[in-house]
């Protein structure tokens, strides 16, 4: 399937998380199937969307990613019994914080997918690859930033002589 | 100026509010050993010596410098480099140098918007004329030079290299007496300074471990703020009672101080041992004691905690993964002329 929106230049990067027991065999399935998503999404397994810590996707954003896709097992199913409500409340706090942040809700999504439903994690794929695309590159600074400023920038005598 | 043989000792104030000098006063009759330990060549709030008299000193000459305050204009860093340079001992010192602390929520902001608030938007401001700050001014003596402001705040170890990291808001006071206890020590050879890097002044584990209060299963149906809690139990957990307590994420040191006086622990302490992300791990740690699993109700009560990034990084976004907002960030060259 082809990357369906306008801006050809820009090709989001996704992470997308994906619970061991069901979300991560809709991707499976998915394969199986040979049904086709773009390749913007990078997934990573945890064995529960309990087990995402938001440090995770702070991690993911301060690396360079346009945007982070949880996946879980619907309400009811988790493999853990309840931690997928736990990625729910996390998931919503979240995006509360990310917001204040700068960083657009659209960029953080959190998706229910079982194992049968290949088809379902597709689309949510594709969908969340083409709101991003809409929302443009995020390019966040921290980590490209991190090494020191060089003493060389405080040289304001120079810079005053510069300005004369 | 004059010199003896004894260690040479400076303390400096960047970008903070001055209570970190008075924390160091507060040491009482300590203060003494400090003086008969170390001979004082600069500190602004404390004796009269200039920057030109750090800047004749040798290289390495000063033993133990206490910096505290973040990055905020250029003339911030330029101190911190000539006080690294001068340094055997560099000490982050105070919550602002080691993690950005309350100047840092401004890098929520951009530098603009902040101006623009400051100077002409906010209800008691009157300024007609729109008068901004220059960092350039011709006047009649001949032409001023301001430092520029950063448009994102820093911490002190992201400018130049710190040897320790010595966390609060302020230091609580015994802790410094001995953290300058243990550095006189190892001067006589009596005793070893921590791997250089380490957090120094403070525990290793939470506030929670030193916090009296009894904790039970945490089931939250509401968040309050301290103020609008009718009655406080004095003796159980203050999260337990829907009160965004801090406790879980921050380090230990100071004697759960405010949670034993029934206010919530606002994270002056820094991340404990281990933590990445401080606000991550608050976050992580405040939805997972949210008693409700509907998506409705969670908002609801999620609204109890109106500014987030304000509660979960109120003195640490500096030093966060993110370090400061998109609007902060965007423009950021290291060096931003405000005009």
């Amino acid at each position: 399937m082809e990357p369906t929106k306008t801006n050809s230049s820009f090709e989001p990067v996704i992470i997308g998380f994906t619970c061991n027991w069901c979300s991560y065999r809709a991707a499976d399935m998915a394969g199986m199937a040979r049904m086709k998503y773009p390749t913007n999404i990078r997934l990573i397994r945890v064995m529960c969307s309990g087990r995402m810590d938001p440090l995770f996707v702070l991690k993911a954003f301060a690396s360079g990613a346009d945007g982070v896709l949880i996946t879980g097992c619907h309400p009811g199913d988790c493999h853990y019994i309840e931690q997928n409500y736990k990625a729910l409340r996390r998931f919503l706090l979240m995006q509360r914080t990310l917001e204040q942040m700068g960083i657009e809700p659209g960029r953080l999504k959190l998706v229910w997918a079982s194992a049968s439903e290949g088809a379902k994690f597709t689309d949510e794929v594709i969908k969340i690859i083409d709101e991003v695309r809409l929302l443009g590159p995020l390019n966040w600074p921290a980590g490209q930033e991190m090494e020191m400023l060089p003493e060389s920038i405080f040289d304001t005598e120079a810079a005053m002589e510069e300005e004369a | 100026m004059t010199t003896n043989a004894k260690p040479k000792f400076a303390m400096y104030w960047a970008s903070s509010c001055g209570g970190c000098e008075i924390a160091v006063l507060n040491i009482h009759e300590k203060l003494l050993e400090v003086d008969e330990a170390f001979e004082v060549v600069f500190w602004p709030v404390a004796m009269d010596a200039k920057v030109k008299d750090v800047e004749a000193l040798p290289d390495q000459s000063i033993t133990l410098t206490l910096f505290n305050g973040g990055m905020r204009t250029a003339e911030n860093a330029e101190m911190a480099h000539l006080m690294r340079r001068k340094s055997q001992i560099l000490v982050a010192f105070g919550s602002c140098a080691c993690e950005g602390c309350i100047p840092g929520l401004a890098n929520l902001s951009s530098i603009q918007s902040m101006l623009d608030y400051n100077y002409s938007g906010s209800p008691t401001t009157e300024n007609p004329q729109d008068i901004r700050p220059q960092t350039n001014w011709e006047a009649p003596e001949g032409k001023l030079h301001l430092p520029a402001l950063f448009s994102v705040l820093q911490t002190l170890d992201q400018v130049v290299p710190v040897d320790y990291f010595m966390p609060g808001c302020p230091p609580e006071s015994k802790q410094i007496a001995a953290v300058i206890d243990l550095v006189v020590q190892a001067l006589h050879g009596q005793g070893t300074l921590p791997g250089r890097g380490a957090t120094i002044g403070a525990g290793l584990s939470t506030v929670c471990d030193e916090c009296p209060r009894t904790r039970n299963a945490k089931q939250i149906h509401k968040f309050m703020r301290v103020q609008n809690v009718q009655e406080i139990d004095p003796a159980l957990c203050l999260l337990e009672q829907g009160i965004p307590c801090n406790g879980p994420a921050t380090r230990s040191g100071c004697g759960a101080l405010c949670p034993n006086a029934s206010a919530q622990c606002a994270g002056c302490y820094g991340p404990a041992e281990g933590v990445i992300d401080y606000g991550a791990r608050l976050m992580s740690a405040f939805a997972s004691v949210i008693d409700s699993n509907d998506p409705v109700e969670i908002g609801h009560i999620l609204d109890g905690i109106p500014d987030p990034a304000g509660q979960f990084y109120r003195f640490n976004l500096a030093k966060s993964l993110l370090r400061a907002s998109k609007q902060a960030w965007i423009g950021y060259d290291g060096r931003q002329e405000d005009k």
